[in-house]
């Protein structure tokens, strides 16, 4: 299985991954989440090849089985929609006819077929996205690599997105994809939060919300403890084990969630 | 005065092309308001109009109950989505540019996390603490009106919860926030949404009022991919969450119909749509012509 164990990773001097393991099961979606600079596209680079590991493994298909959309959208500005797929398609050494029937099938599924002539930097954020998808799935990949392809992509075509994405997965390739949207994340079969360089938290999104110690609890005015946060006019407060939960306890979401856990190790490394 | 900026009725047209149709919206003191939408939906030309950027084509749009021109630019507080920093100058440098310019009176003291980094250039200290600085240097002059364009995109959700708090924190005080953002969770924290669609207003209210008539069909099948495949190849538009698909805006029946015609055992029951999934349904209703 795809996948990284006990990965760590040094740039210029700092631990941009402090020995992590993650694992991408083939036929479903793995969200990698966490903040700006938490390590997310450092994995997918150390997956790639592109940086060294400083210790532990990194397992992955020989490169021409992998496809990887980065998070600009690997879509060639100056070239037309057609152009990119002809040019990504002879860079994998696909024969002419593979391309077009495999461009016509993701071009028609992703919904940018009739914008074939439109150059690349004339597409809207959410139709480059889609298109930097389909190059990433051309030469039909085992391993597919998405990094941030959702960030600034409106609610509809993230959605029009999401379904390419799992449809890919439903035909048999293991995709690790890079979010900072925690609806999304929540859709996925896996979650893994990075901070830090670290796992915060992996599993299925329940597992996850499972993992928080102690408890989450919402009431109408605010403890005060620094535990606390806003959700619209309400106050969300984690509580540790033994401690007195102020208002009603609720099953938290994803975000909550993750916000509870990074409380908890904030304390615990104190 | 009850509102801080209020558009009424405003259009705005590039050339032959009509960016924003009629659009209404209004900000009172202490209130949050999320304006939702695609891309090209007209956000961003409507914000330039409320700031002053744009001139309206027609309708009329007034701040701190004047012209935008001529309105309090003291009074307004923006945070844009590139946040607006002067990357090589260091934290200090840059609030005591903003302070400057704005000749605030008394300069609040850094929080924490940007205490420590106040001699390093913004461009060595991390998205997550620039846009905490992009806040701070925005509150510097205590504005009435915060215009806040993603807020926090690409930061951790603890550090999201806390500019949140931030922001609830002004409006308790009395400040007026106008927010565009695509992340429903965040669309959630706002007091009343406005979605655009195509340069027009399609739907406003609390996250409640815009959800409240469209529900979602969920199936739950032990064979969860082939109910999936039935769903979509049938060209229902079906969501894969998890190991359930969602149908928004779909009849039970017609899921149960489809998935016994593919012999796939499921079990279907009715939810209410999330906002995201309402969303989607009112862009295609937007799409295809009607609006609400």
């Amino acid at each position: 299985m795809a996948g990284v164990r006990d990965l760590t990773v040094e740039l210029g001097g700092t631990t941009a991954l402090a020995g992590i393991s993650v694992e991408v099961p083939p036929g479903e979606v793995t969200a990698l989440v966490g903040g700006d600079g938490a390590g997310k596209t450092t994995l997918l680079r150390a997956m790639l090849g592109r940086v060294a590991a400083s210790r532990g493994t990194v397992d992955v298909p020989p490169a021409a089985r992998i496809g990887y959309e980065p998070s600009t959208s690997g879509v060639w500005p100056t070239l037309t929609v057609q152009e990119n797929v002809e040019f990504v398609g002879a860079a994998y050494g696909m024969s002419d006819g593979a391309v077009r029937s495999r461009a016509d099938e993701l071009l028609t599924t992703a919904g940018i077929a009739d914008a074939r002539t439109r150059l690349g930097r004339d597409l809207s954020g959410g139709m480059r996205q889609k298109l930097g998808f389909c190059l990433a799935m051309l030469h039909s990949p085992d391993l597919l690599l998405l990094d941030e392809p959702s960030t600034g992509v409106d609610p509809v075509s993230r959605i029009e997105l999401w379904r390419l994405v799992t449809a890919a997965a439903q035909g048999g390739a293991a995709v690790l994809m890079t979010t900072t949207y925690l609806d999304e994340a929540e859709r996925a079969a896996t979650v893994v939060a990075l901070q830090d360089g670290e796992v915060l938290a992996a599993g299925d999104p329940a597992t996850v919300v499972d993992a928080v110690p102690g408890t989450v609890s919402v009431s109408d005015s605010p403890p005060g403890d620094g535990r606390t946060w806003r959700r619209g006019r309400t106050f969300h407060t984690w509580t540790p084990a033994d401690g007195e939960v102020p208002g009603r306890a609720v099953t938290p979401d994803l975000e909550d969630s993750l916000v509870a856990l990074t409380l908890a190790r904030t304390e615990e490394t104190r | 005065m009850t509102t801080l900026v209020a558009a009424d009725v405003v259009t705005k047209q590039f050339g032959a092309f009509t960016a924003v149709t009629d659009v209404s919206l209004s900000v009172a003191p202490g209130e949050i308001v999320g304006l939702l939408g695609s891309n090209g939906a007209g956000k961003t030309t409507l914000l330039r109009m409320l700031l002053g950027l744009e001139a309206a084509t027609s309708g009329h749009v007034e701040v701190f109950g004047e012209a935008p021109a001529d309105a309090d630019r003291h009074a307004l507080g923006y945070v844009p989505q590139g946040l607006g920093l002067s990357q090589a100058l260091s934290v200090r440098q840059n609030v005591e540019f903003v302070a400057a310019t704005f000749s605030a009176r008394s300069v609040p003291d850094l929080p924490p996390a940007l205490a420590a980094v106040a001699d390093e250039p913004v461009g060595r200290i991390g998205l997550g603490r620039q846009r905490q600085l992009a806040f701070h240097c925005a509150l510097l002059h205590s504005p009435r009106l915060l215009v806040l364009d993603e807020p926090t995109s690409g930061v951790d959700p603890l550090a999201r919860a806390r500019l949140w708090d931030t922001i609830h924190a002004q409006a308790d005080a009395g400040t007026g926030v106008l927010v565009t953002t695509h992340y429903m969770q965040e669309a959630e924290q706002c007091d009343r949404l406005v979605i655009m669609s195509r340069g027009r207003a399609v739907a406003r209210g609390t996250v409640e009022d815009i959800t409240a008539s469209t529900r979602t069909a969920v199936v739950h099948a032990e064979d969860w991919a082939a109910a999936f495949a039935a769903l979509d190849d049938a060209g229902l538009p079906v969501v894969l969450t998890g190991r359930t698909s969602r149908a928004a805006g779909t009849e039970p029946d017609v899921v149960r119909r489809v998935l016994e015609e593919a012999a796939v055992p499921a079990e279907v029951t009715e939810q209410p749509a999330t906002l995201e999934e309402t969303m989607v349904l009112i862009e295609q209703e937007a799409r295809a012509g009607g609006h609400r």
